[in-house]
């Protein structure tokens, strides 16, 4: 089937199948890798983005039900390595990240988890963080670099804040 | 100052952040870009005759390629015959290789019988991922069952045997005496106090994020292979010996790796049947394995069973001790064959005892196979040791952490020799037991305690100690390369033998190259990972890495600054003797006259079009021992069962610290690690060798969720056996932090009369034991 979808602000379309999943979707027809698949049971979350300014496991979503709506991937929230989203910037000074194969959905699960509480306690991040699994860190900087990021912030940074945010590529995510 | 030591962030989280890592199945280079996609069909029985493959249904399905079964791979030539004297019909022993060979040597692709659930059987390439699920699916296999040998207890009563030829169900066995076990137990003669205990020691899936992933092309008589490894040059040495070709016809490619904990040392069966493929094809073929298939695919940890007996005084001083370990291996002896060596050499742990005797078996079952998992048979010391003390605490009515005191090797005897045959190098255990006591509030702790069971509290408070050493660069003598280039333009290179997992070897590479030369951290470019720019290396397990690797980088760096001294001479017309290097700003100058200063960029574009160059292969005379004390606190609810980690408070000392942030991390993953193992995860199998716990469903891995936040105390006590000071720390965590956790929850329950539950301590075994204790008369 043919199907479209804004993918960091950028129109991306394509003719697929139609079991296509759309981590599948963002890795091969968007050329986007940073969303990994880490099971088949929607357990692990390494493949989480936002749809509409939501967190979702993109390998739990069709891409077809993704069709004419707007997704942001860990790619889409600056411009670039030089330029850091405070939720990646606390994740860097923090160390809260090892291998990095969690990290692109990590980091998305905690810009949507600020954008729905922006100041969180330590209890709230760790709760909200289950579906995310890391094997690496043991949690411990995550949850100190989501509480940093809270200090600092980040809600306000956040394309899941508002849509209008995401729909400019660049623009997403910059610090004010 | 020297940056070494100080807290500086990762030069390669930018990059993992905001694109995501490149690992292998994001790799999109031009050789892979008509690759195909590789399914396995994988027995889904654990013990069978194969009598027929009919691969037809499937090769008529969308999109196939190829479906290839073991009669495909006459290229390989024939399996190597059993030794004609019959070979290995008798245990290995303590020398025994890994793998062993011989009768009970691994196939690639299954011949004619199958010993595990998610043993490889056929290959089907496609030309997507989709198609190779369905048509994997049509593969038809004619399976005849056999009877399963599902566990250790079962392997050793040898009814049935997984290799014909041989004698029994033990691939290798040391120290056992003729009953059985470890010695006669004499050597509890004169002991006031004598406790005996069996224990589990349960099989782990390692679960790295990442599951094992390969891709590989074949072209113009060269393979190259890109694979998930914590080892290219291992891989490239094995992929050579299992395809037959020149090392020199091989490039390994170790591109971001998402994740080892020891299950991806080399390259195993399945990634060897891959680059196979693309080789017989000629078509690039690309892998990554589903959780599904990581599960049951990927080497487990762990699996060990325990008697242990600990004898001694009643004033708290351990005379004796003794430790027989089984080894479930799985279904082929890799290097589960090896892990109790590491387990007896271990036994006595951080404590001076004068009688040890250590004993194991190793046992083949129709499971996944067994290989190392983060601490690779030192947890197991651990675990066994710890609980040994703290039941022979209990025994005599001392206080755990008095009995801990009482037997740690005491400072003034480093180095150390064990019965079992290690040499500690350095150590002060019990101020690391001291540290710690103090800064969880060990009193309060204990006074809390009392308070909870004066009132009869449901929640119940634990507090578990584990006072460990372990060996870190056990191969210290197989050593690490190291190669640096200080180019025309003042930048420099550093090609390592090591390889990074998320250990965060570029920055500290990075660091020391600084600290030597005064290059800035920017400046210096790490390549690790691909055996055409390194042919030679060894990699990353054992905790190793800094010791070894990081120490031979530190070294290259000393050698690239007496080559420099040379020309810098030359160039500044001056006496080598009167030049110093200004590490704070990098420029080599006339001794205190800083108006002479010269750059690196030319220093070394005076050296010549090369640069500046240095090659070393650092080796260590022996391994090192850090040591520790973990403290856990517990609360168990008494009438669910369901006990919580509440805080976790650790010495963790492996040396002089190069990175505070990464030996943080490091820590941290570890306690999660071994947390995870005392309290939730258990790879499970049936009676059939079926696996029950093969998604992330069923096998119940940590979540941030049920972990606390932990407390890190600082301890730094350098060893002598390298210039940094160094020991690892990679491995610390799940070490300490198993048996402190597992001790916390039985702690808690002490007063109940609940003296040992084996792990993992879910609400289920631990409601269990506390009404087993009640009906055993234990107070409520």
């Amino acid at each position: 089937m043919k199907i479209s979808m804004t993918v960091n602000g950028s129109e991306i379309g394509g003719e697929v199948p139609d079991r296509t999943l759309l981590v599948h979707f963002l890795r091969e027809v968007a050329g986007l890798t940073a969303a990994n698949v880490g099971c088949d049971t929607s357990s692990c979350g390494a493949c989480t983005v936002l749809l509409d300014g939501r967190s979702v496991k993109s390998c739990t979503l069709l891409a077809a039900q993704a069709d004419g709506r707007d997704v942001v991937t860990v790619e889409g929230l600056t411009s670039g390595p030089d330029d850091l989203h405070p939720m990646q910037r606390a994740f860097r000074a923090e160390h809260a990240l090892q291998c990095g194969f969690c990290t692109p959905g990590m980091v998305m699960a905690a810009v949507s988890l600020l954008a729905e509480n922006p100041s969180p306690t330590e209890e709230e991040v760790r709760t909200a963080l289950e579906g995310n699994l890391c094997r690496c860190t043991g949690y411990h900087n995550i949850v100190r670099a989501v509480l940093a990021a809270a200090r600092d912030g980040a809600a306000s940074a956040s394309p899941a804040a508002g849509q209008a945010a995401a729909a400019s590529p660049a623009g997403p995510g910059r610090p004010a | 100052m020297s940056i070494l030591g100080t807290r500086v962030v990762r030069t390669e989280d930018p990059r993992l952040l905001t694109a995501g890592g490149t690992y292998v199945d994001d790799v999109r280079a031009p050789e892979l870009a008509a690759a195909v996609r590789a399914t396995f069909v994988r027995s889904p029985i654990a013990h069978a005759m194969v009598t027929g493959i009919d691969v037809s249904a499937a090769l008529g399905a969308e999109g196939v390629v190829a479906v290839l079964t073991v009669a495909d791979m006459d290229d390989l030539g024939p399996p190597p015959p059993p030794p004609e004297d019959g070979g290995d019909d008798e245990p290995g022993g303590e020398a025994a290789p890994v793998p062993l060979g011989g009768l009970w040597a691994e196939p690639l692709l299954a011949v004619d019988r199958v010993r595990f659930v998610g043993e490889p059987v056929a290959i089907v390439l496609t030309d997507d991922r989709y198609q190779g699920e369905d048509a994997a699916e049509l593969v038809s296999v004619d399976y005849e069952p056999l009877p399963p040998v599902a566990n250790a207890e079962t392997a050793l009563a040898g009814e049935t045997l997984l290799f014909p030829g041989t004698k029994s169900n033990i691939a290798a066995m040391a120290g056992v005496t003729g009953n059985g076990s470890a010695g006669d137990g004499s050597i509890f003669d004169g002991c006031d106090v004598v406790v005996e205990q069996a224990i589990g020691n349960q099989r782990l899936a390692p679960v790295p994020m990442e599951g094992r992933a390969v891709a590989a092309a074949w072209a113009d008589g060269k393979l190259t292979v890109w694979v998930s490894t914590q080892n290219a040059q291992i891989s490239r040495f094995i992929l050579a010996g299992a395809l037959g070709l020149d090392p020199d016809a091989i490039r390994v490619i170790a591109p971001d790796v998402g994740g080892g904990f020891g299950a991806k040392i080399g390259i195993d069966r399945d990634g060897l049947i891959v680059a196979w493929a693309a080789k017989h094809t000629g078509r690039p073929v690309r892998w990554a394995e589903t959780r599904s298939e990581n599960m049951t695919g990927m080497t487990h940890g762990r699996a060990q069973r325990h008697v242990i007996k600990i004898g001694g005084t009643r004033d708290g001083r351990i005379l004796a001790y003794a430790l027989d370990v089984v080894q479930d291996t799985g279904a082929f002896p890799r290097m589960g064959g090896f892990l109790p060596s590491l387990t007896n050499l271990m036994a006595t742990g951080p404590y001076a005892i004068g009688q040890v005797q250590a004993s194991y078996r190793v046992v083949v079952t129709n499971t996944t196979p067994i290989s190392a998992y983060r601490g690779a048979g030192r947890p197991e010391a651990t675990a066994a040791v710890e609980r040994a003390v703290d039941l022979f605490a209990a025994e005599t009515g001392l206080d755990p952490g008095e009995v801990r005191r009482i037997n740690l090797v005491p400072i003034d005897q480093f180095p150390y020799s064990t019965p079992s045959g290690a040499t500690y190098d350095t150590g002060d255990y019990v101020t690391a037991l001291d540290k710690v006591l103090a800064g969880a509030g060990y009193a309060e702790l204990r006074a809390e305690q009392a308070r909870r069971r004066e009132r009869g509290d449901v929640l119940q408070l634990g507090i578990g100690l584990a006072s460990y050493v372990e060996i870190t660069a056990a191969d210290a003598a197989g050593g690490e390369t190291a190669r640096l280039v200080v180019h025309g333009d003042g930048t420099a290179t550093v090609y390592t033998g090591s390889s990074a997992h998320g250990q965060g070897h570029h920055t500290v590479w990075a660091m020391l190259v600084e600290s030597e030369l005064g290059i800035p951290m920017a400046d210096v470019t790490v390549i690790h990972g691909d055996t055409d720019l390194i042919p030679a290396g060894v990699g990353t397990y054992a905790s190793r890495s800094l010791q070894l690797g990081g120490v031979a980088v530190q070294k290259a760096a000393v050698d690239v600054k007496d080559q420099a001294r040379l020309v810098a001479a030359d160039l500044m017309e001056a006496s080598e003797a009167d030049l110093e290097l200004d590490t704070e700003r990098g420029v080599w100058q006339v001794r205190g006259d800083p108006a002479t200063s010269r750059t690196w960029a030319e220093i070394a574009g005076h050296a010549g079009a090369e640069g500046l160059t240095a090659a070393t292969n650092f080796t260590e005379g022996q391994p090192t021992f850090p040591f520790g004390t973990h403290l856990a606190v517990a609360e168990v609810d008494t009438e669910t069962g369901k006990a919580r980690l509440i805080r976790h408070v650790t010495v963790d000392d492996a040396g002089t610290v190069v990175s505070p942030v990464l030996a943080e991390g490091q820590r941290h993953g570890g306690i999660a690690q071994g947390v995870a193992q005392a309290l939730l995860e258990e790879m499970v199998y049936d009676a059939d060798g079926n696996p029950v716990t093969a998604t992330l469903v069923d096998y119940a891995i940590i979540t941030a969720a049920e972990l606390p936040s932990f407390e890190l105390l600082a301890s730094e006590t350098p060893t002598t056996v390298n210039p940094l000071g160094v020991k690892g720390i990679g491995e610390a965590g799940t070490i300490g932090a198993t048996p402190a956790t597992q001790n916390a929850v039985i702690d808690a329950l002490g007063h109940l009369g609940v003296r040992h539950i084996d792990m993992p301590l879910t609400p289920n075994r631990v409601w269990a034991a506390i009404n087993a204790a009640g009906e055993n008369g234990g107070s409520r």
